[in-house]
């Protein structure tokens, strides 16, 4: 990388996340005065929009070329009020908490203490929603059943297509012009609420185009006082770049990235929807420019790397918005899950690599940064070499990109009823979430707690933890005669706890569409403009919505133990089991063993366990895909964690897998930890018996340390083993190379490593199963090799 | 629990019991159709991979029947099969499976027949006639040189070897870089693990290794496969 960007991205990365209560105070400001009262909920949503971007501050940093930040500053956070209004106590803990931390000044406290808390106090969305939702779903919510998407953040999780690098925002008012023009106010009821729509969305746009505006105006400013030649052509194209887009069409690479990046902020600043915003299948839509600077000489591929790196600085300044509670333990992390998602196939099906998809992945090795997170999607007819490539980037270490099956998604897609153009023209998200990109509302709206399930089906709908009823009634476990009697109560409480669950989504979703409308995002996701509908309200092309569920590794080793052991075997007896887990085990570390070492576990291609895999994933599938959502939709499930399967085992105490009380849930699709033992083949098989298909996104971690892929043989490995897991119908697949601490951990923790593969000496070997010496040996080529 | 090693009749009871796998039993006895069963789990693999099925032990001609039998199943499944041996076997049982054999992945540990004897106890004459017999009716053949510092890893003997090697045809050689993992093994077996403290053999001398193989034309990888 060149000076400029070495220098910038040094400064993105030793930057300390702070909290500015810049956007706080202005939204406060808005809300106080009468424009805010004086009209219909977009309407007004969008006025706050133009308000906040016409007042806030505005930043061209020293070197930048592609400009704009959410906050005053790079790293600067603010935050969002009417979602949540952080107390005192919340500041504190943002300040001081070892993690994830935020720095929280004395003045933005002060500004919190006297403006932001008094006007906002009981009028978030956070505080109406916890006022709005039932007693039951509360008490689930307080134990650990589910968690709540929303309750901090607005819905999003949504991926922009190619719409906008072949329209101006003055374009989209056109379109929303004829929309107006088309509205039928005789016979249409809802034709007034469309209007205040399409008015809100006018609002959105001419407020960005105005932000960019004010953008140029500042490097005109810059212009003035500027001595050096060099910098003093790089304002004047960026006055001209800032000048052109986003009101009209892109003509260049470079105006197609700031275009993309103010649409970005756009919705960053509206509200703090999941997982930020995304331009997805960025080598696609960048591609005609890049194509097309080369060859009319305008552009190189040095100044297009230079500029992608910048765009991906720019990511890297916005911290995900700050979060407390419960959903700081479900996503503990600054990354704000913008996914850049390269490869795949086009439209017409045929392979979408391109120069472009190589160069992205040049930068990502360069970058290596937190954000923006970057994917490749591999399909039968993607070349090797582009995976080939891809794993050498993989191979070194911060464990992007991910690898995704572009055959899989597009199948998941059609099922779920895209068209066959949409579906292949869309991909993967946040962690591994498929989505219609720039046609979909595809919200997560929580994880669902597998395990406790089972935790309270065992407890006959009580919680051991509280000794609060949670669940239903289903019968005490010592008077099932089979495990097809507890199968069933397994199931009855599921179905349950899925509908506490909906219910509770059902009111939420009700109140983002009634109180915070976002007409800046639904702008760009067809076909909000066409429907006149916000995209919080239906207004998009599909909507789904999610419920992730977590810990199937862990719930099926627990069943399987509790079928092997109790019901075939009969060598432990119900009563004695239940009482060993209300002890921690305490006292019965014999049982606890036998349960570990001597039972069927998922992950080793063993149909005994991967049967009740399928068992669980068809129930946790029949609870929940299909049923309507608020939005005219449908509800779908996927399997991913994020970091909530540490908060889930917190909630949920020893299981019949020999888990102890407290400790980690299994993630996403992964065996338990340290439970596969029969190699990654088998994790391969294993994995396939479910039917990624009817998901939308299932996420597979795998650990190996730098040296199984020291040569070209090892690459050539991993890449059959990807393409098999994929031909197998495997949705993702992401590598974590592993590092010296780690090792270290696996000599003092074997239990939970025994799946930890290693390199020896031209051979590979579990980790846990070398000699002491060996081990030291590897743990110190590993602190020179990993990087 | 007591286990008396002594009176040991390997009826895998003690490991049965043993609830935190501390003692484990290797092995177990299959029929040809488990084993099948077993590869043609990983089947797909195969196929991504253009792999298959490598029988290694032990040594597998013990067990030559067994062996032929799977031999024969994976190649009516069209299965790619390897076979790891030391050589050390009578050439009318190599010459028998020699048909259903894709590759020979062949140990040679010392040219010297004296050195042959004194650490492996036999002489090395069998193994090389049978290696040159391979070469000649066109088995595809890796030879495989552990090399074991301070024991086989001499100029004179490596260059014998790579020239033995060249002369009868065989193009690929592969070093194995002597190893501490079977430490653990032996003393979780209750045995005296007679080479004590040999340290596997610097990166430096494996180079100068490859290159003594690789200037008689072999082409030469640094591990196994």
């Amino acid at each position: 990388m060149n000076s400029r960007v070495r220098k910038l991205r040094e400064w993105s990365i030793r930057a300390k996340p702070y909290i500015t209560p810049e956007r706080a105070v202005l939204m406060t400001e808005f809300y106080e005065s009468p424009l805010a009262d004086q009209s219909s909920a977009p309407v007004r949503r969008a006025l706050a929009l133009k308000y906040l971007l016409e007042k806030k501050a505005i930043w061209i940093g020293h070197g930048e070329l592609i400009v704009g930040e959410r906050g005053p500053a790079p790293k600067a956070v603010p935050t969002y009020p009417e979602i949540c209004c952080h107390s005192l106590n919340d500041l504190e803990i943002l300040n001081s908490r070892e993690k994830t931390a935020y720095t929280v000044d004395e003045e933005t406290e002060r500004t919190y203490r006297e403006s932001i808390i008094p006007f906002w106090k009981g009028k978030s969305i956070r505080d109406m929603i916890f006022d709005s939702v039932s007693d039951e779903w509360k008490a689930a919510y307080e134990a650990g059943v589910f968690t709540e998407f929303l309750e901090q953040r607005a819905p999003g999780h949504t991926v922009l297509d190619n719409k906008i690098y072949s329209k101006g925002l003055l374009d989209f008012e056109k379109d929303i012009e004829r929309s107006i023009a088309n509205l039928d106010l005789l016979h249409d009821a809802k034709a007034s609420e469309k209007m205040e729509e399409l008015k809100a969305m006018k609002i959105a746009a001419d407020a960005l185009i105005r932000y960019a505006e004010r953008h140029a105006e500042k490097a005109k400013e810059l212009l003035k006082k500027e001595r050096n030649a060099g910098r003093k052509e790089e304002l004047k194209k960026i006055i001209d770049v800032c000048s052109r887009v986003p009101a009209y069409a892109p003509r260049d690479f470079w105006e197609a990235l700031q275009y993309y990046w103010f649409v970005h902020l756009g919705v960053i600043i509206e509200l703090n929807p999941w997982d930020a915003f995304n331009p997805g299948r960025l080598d696609q839509h960048l591609y005609p420019f890049y194509k097309k600077g080369l060859e009319d000489g305008t552009l190189t591929k040095e100044k297009a790397k230079e500029l992608l790196q910048l765009l991906w600085i720019k990511f890297n300044n916005q911290p995900a918005p700050p979060k407390v509670g419960v959903t700081a333990e479900e996503s503990n992390t600054y990354n704000d899950f913008a996914l850049i998602n390269t490869g795949g196939v086009k439209i017409d099906g045929s392979d979408a690599v391109n120069e472009l998809s190589y160069l992205i992945l040049d930068v990502v090795e360069e970058m290596r940064i937190l954000q923006p997170s970057s994917m490749v999607q591999i399909s039968k007819k993607t070349p090797d070499e582009f995976l080939t490539r891809a794993l050498r980037v993989i191979k070194t270490g911060f464990g992007q990109p991910s690898v995704f099956n572009t055959d899989e998604i597009v199948q998941e897609l059609l099922r779920q009823g895209k068209t066959v153009e949409d579906a292949r023209d869309g991909g993967s998200s946040g962690c591994v979430e498929t989505g219609a990109f720039g046609k979909e509302c595809y919200i997560l709206t929580g994880y669902f707690n597998l395990v406790k399930v089972l935790e309270i089906t065992l407890n006959n709908g009580i919680d051991p933890r509280t000794g609060r009823k949670i669940g239903l009634a289903t019968g005490d476990p010592k008077d099932f005669n089979n495990f097809d009697d507890l199968l069933d109560a397994f199931r009855k409480q599921l179905q349950h706890s899925i509908d506490v669950k909906i219910e509770g989504n059902n009111v939420i979703e009700r109140l983002y569409a009634d109180y915070l409308p976002v007409p800046f995002l639904s702008l760009m996701i067809s076909d909000c403009i066409a429907s006149g509908k916000d995209y919080n309200d239906g207004g998009a092309r599909y909507n789904t919505s999610y419920i992730q569920g977590v810990g199937l590794g862990t719930l099926t080793d627990s069943l399987t133990a509790l079928k092997y052991q109790i019901f075939d075997r009969k060598e432990i007896s119900f009563p004695g089991l239940l009482k060993a887990l209300r002890t921690d085990f305490d006292g019965f570390e014999k049982l606890r063993q036998r349960l570990l070492n001597k039972t069927p576990k998922y992950g080793n291609d063993d149909d005994y366990a991967d049967e009740i895999t399928r068992t669980i994933f068809e129930a946790y599938f029949n609870a929940v895909d299909g049923r309507p959502n608020m939005k005219g939709g449908t509800y779908r499930i996927n399997l991913l964690p994020t970091t909530v399967h540490i908060y889930f085992g917190k909630v949920v105490g020893a299981t019949p897998d020999g888990r102890k009380a407290g400790e980690p849930l299994s993630e996403g699709v992964s065996p338990v930890q340290g439970a596969d033992r029969s190699g990654p083949t088998a994790v391969i098989k294993s994995v396939s018996k479910i039917d990624h298909f009817r998901t939308g996104g299932t996420l597979l971690n795998q650990k190996f340390a730098p040296d199984l892929l020291t040569d070209e043989v090892g690459v050539g490995k991993l890449s059959h083993l990807i393409r098999t897991y994929f031909r197998l119908g495997g949705h993702h697949i992401q590598f974590n190379v592993i590092n010296a601490q780690t090792l270290r951990d696996a000599q003092r923790h074997p239990e939970k490593y025994r799946d930890l593969m290693v390199r020896v000496a031209g051979y590979s070997d579990y980790f846990v199963n070398l000699s002491v010496d060996l081990q030291n040996e590897i743990i110190r080529r590993t602190e020179h090799k990993s990087f | 629990m007591v286990v008396n090693k002594e009176r040991c009749n390997l009826c895998g009871f003690c490991a049965e019991k043993c609830p935190t796998d501390a003692l484990t039993f290797v092995g177990k006895e299959l029929t040809v159709k488990k084993v099948i069963q077993e590869v043609e789990k990983d089947s797909l693999f195969y196929d991504e991979s253009k792999g298959g099925v490598t029988f290694s032990g032990g040594e597998p001609f013990m067990q030559i029947d067994f062996l032929e039998s799977l031999l024969t199943e994976c190649k009516a499944r069209g299965v790619r099969t390897a076979v790891d041996t030391s050589g050390y076997a009578p050439w009318d049982a190599v010459e028998r499976i020699a048909e259903k054999v894709d590759l020979f992945l062949y140990d040679i540990k010392a040219i010297d027949d004296a050195a042959h004897r004194k650490y492996t106890g036999v002489s090395n004459k069998r193994i090389l006639d049978n290696f040159r017999r391979l070469a000649e009716r066109g088995s595809d053949l890796y030879a495989r040189f552990v090399v074991v510092p301070g024991i086989n890893d001499d100029k004179a003997n490596v260059l014998e070897t790579a020239e033995f090697v060249k002369s009868c045809g065989v193009k690929q050689a592969n070093l194995l870089p002597y190893h501490r993992a079977g430490i653990e093994k032996y003393r979780g077996l209750g045995r005296r693990y007679r080479l004590g403290t040999l340290k596997s053999p610097s990166d430096q001398k494996l180079k100068a290794i490859k290159r003594q193989f690789e200037r008689v034309g072999l082409s030469v990888r640094v591990g196994g496969g």
